[in-house]
């Protein structure tokens, strides 16, 4: 069962492709205000997050995220 | 910090638009002269962008009913269907659509958006699941975000994507709606209605089918995609609109499940809004009739559709995935999707301007939408006015 360690990593693996040239990631790195995703790159990233792990992520705990960590701290929430 | 910041993106664009003179949302159509051409910002237009399918605003039979409507029971109900706005018309609507889609109850709304996100708001709730397709309209997004349900995007029309969405539910599949659309409103393709079908049956939860771009061009009776693909009986609820095939304003939801009248009065967009007009009701049965009167309307549509799409793709431009009344070209570049939609307009042909996020991905669309209404001769001059585009990017 990944922990929240393990969701940090694998969130800063799937962001890659979301990321302009010298962007960097840690915890605190908002996704929308720093890293400029917009809302429909948020969904696909949670789509890919889902596969990722192969489980159901509901678009209702966006309004809850803003940073990488409150995302990692949501989806650790979500397991069972 | 003010209220108004999160609106300055908007104002940047419309900014831009006015200093370049051009004026694509919300251009206004300074008189109507058919259901196929009219005067939009100054120009005399064929309109290629209005989803008047069947081509019926101005069919003489639904002007009459209207008339004969407006005369006989005023301008307006001035109340909600649940309290003085539910006249005899209203029911008799609501019996010949269930009769129409061979079930047997219906609703009628004021607007095809208040049907979508009032079914989408109410069917499921807090506790259920909801999944859908990503490319949804707005009006689905904005009634499953009321509904406190779960919510579940699958990749548009990915039959795997969504197989894998619905496996991973296990136990709340029970509780659990799926929304589609019959036919997306933006690049006019169709959903794979079969296959999602298919998985419903073999994985349980309830379906909700948009028809709203598909009444009336699809289906040995134009019921829409449920009914050309031969899964009605998969299909738990249809809703759609007035405002398209059936050239009025208004919506509806069509189901065999005797709970729908429970439903309507749990539906806030139905209960909080004022009826829709008897002129309005009026027009849309006289169409409904139509529409099933003459079902040449639907093959020249589906003609038209053929004509416009061939010879945009001839022409080489990057067109919608499927043949549909609604072909969209793709333009990558979003200042000439703005220029290009200007010049289209002052070479006399009316079309959409979309531009993210309204449209798929990244990219604009000049997106049109045929008629039965039109001509031969009209759609060739609007690939003529295409291939002038084509010609000046090519010369540069």
């Amino acid at each position: 069962m990944p922990d929240y360690n393990e969701f940090i990593t694998r969130i800063y693996r799937i962001l890659q492709p979301f990321l302009k040239p010298g962007q960097t990631l840690n915890e605190d790195s908002e996704l929308v205000a720093e890293l400029g995703l917009t809302s429909l790159q948020v969904m696909m990233m949670i789509e890919q997050i889902e596969d990722d792990f192969d489980i159901t992520v509901p678009l209702n705990i966006l309004p809850d995220i803003r940073t990488i960590g409150d995302l990692a701290v949501q989806l650790e929430k979500l397991l069972p | 910090m003010s209220l108004f910041d999160k609106f300055q993106p908007i104002i940047d664009v419309r900014t831009e638009l006015q200093s370049l003179g051009i004026m694509p949302f919300g251009a206004v159509t300074e008189k109507i002269l058919s259901s196929t051409e009219g005067i939009v910002n100054g120009h005399r237009v064929i309109l290629a962008g209005t989803n008047n399918y069947l081509g019926l605003t101005f069919d003489p039979e639904c002007i009459a009913a209207a008339k004969t409507a407006i005369e006989e029971q005023g301008t307006g109900t001035t109340g909600s269907r649940m309290a003085n706005g539910t006249f005899a018309e209203h029911v008799l609507l609501e019996q010949e659509l269930a009769a129409f889609f061979n079930r047997r109850h219906a609703i009628v709304f004021t607007t095809g958006y208040a049907a979508t996100s009032g079914m989408c708001a109410t069917l499921a709730g807090p506790g259920d699941m909801i999944v859908l397709d990503a490319d949804s309209h707005a009006s689905i997004y904005d009634g499953v975000r009321l509904s406190g349900a779960d919510i579940v995007r699958f990749r548009h029309n990915d039959v795997a994507d969504l197989e894998k969405r619905l496996r991973r539910l296990g136990e709340r599949l029970s509780n659990t709606l799926i929304i589609v659309e019959g036919i997306y409103s933006m690049l006019g393709d169709r959903a794979p209605l079969r296959e999602i079908a298919e998985l419903k049956r073999r994985y349980g939860g309830m379906l909700l089918v948009d028809e709203a771009h598909s009444m009336g061009m699809l289906g040995a009776h134009g019921r829409g995609v449920a009914e050309e693909d031969g899964v009605e009986d998969d299909v738990d609820f249809i809703v759609g609109t007035f405002s398209k095939s059936l050239g009025a304003i208004g919506g509806y939801c069509v189901s065999n499940h005797p709970e729908l009248d429970a439903v309507r009065f749990a539906t806030r967009s139905y209960i909080f809004t004022a009826s829709p007009s008897p002129s309005v009701i009026a027009s849309t049965r006289a169409a409904l009739r139509l529409l099933q009167q003459r079902p040449q309307l639907r093959k020249q549509l589906w003609e038209n559709a053929h004509r416009l799409y061939d010879g945009l793709q001839t022409l080489g431009f990057q067109i919608s995935p499927q043949v549909s009344p609604v072909v969209a070209v793709t333009i990558k570049d979003r200042g000439q999707s703005i220029q290009w939609w200007n010049r289209l307009l002052e070479s006399g042909i009316y079309v959409n301007l979309v531009m993210p996020p309204a449209s798929p991905g990244n990219y604009s669309l000049l997106r049109c939408s045929m008629s039965a209404a039109h001509t031969p001769e009209q759609i060739d001059r609007i690939l003529t006015a295409f291939a002038a585009l084509r010609d000046s990017a090519t010369t540069g």
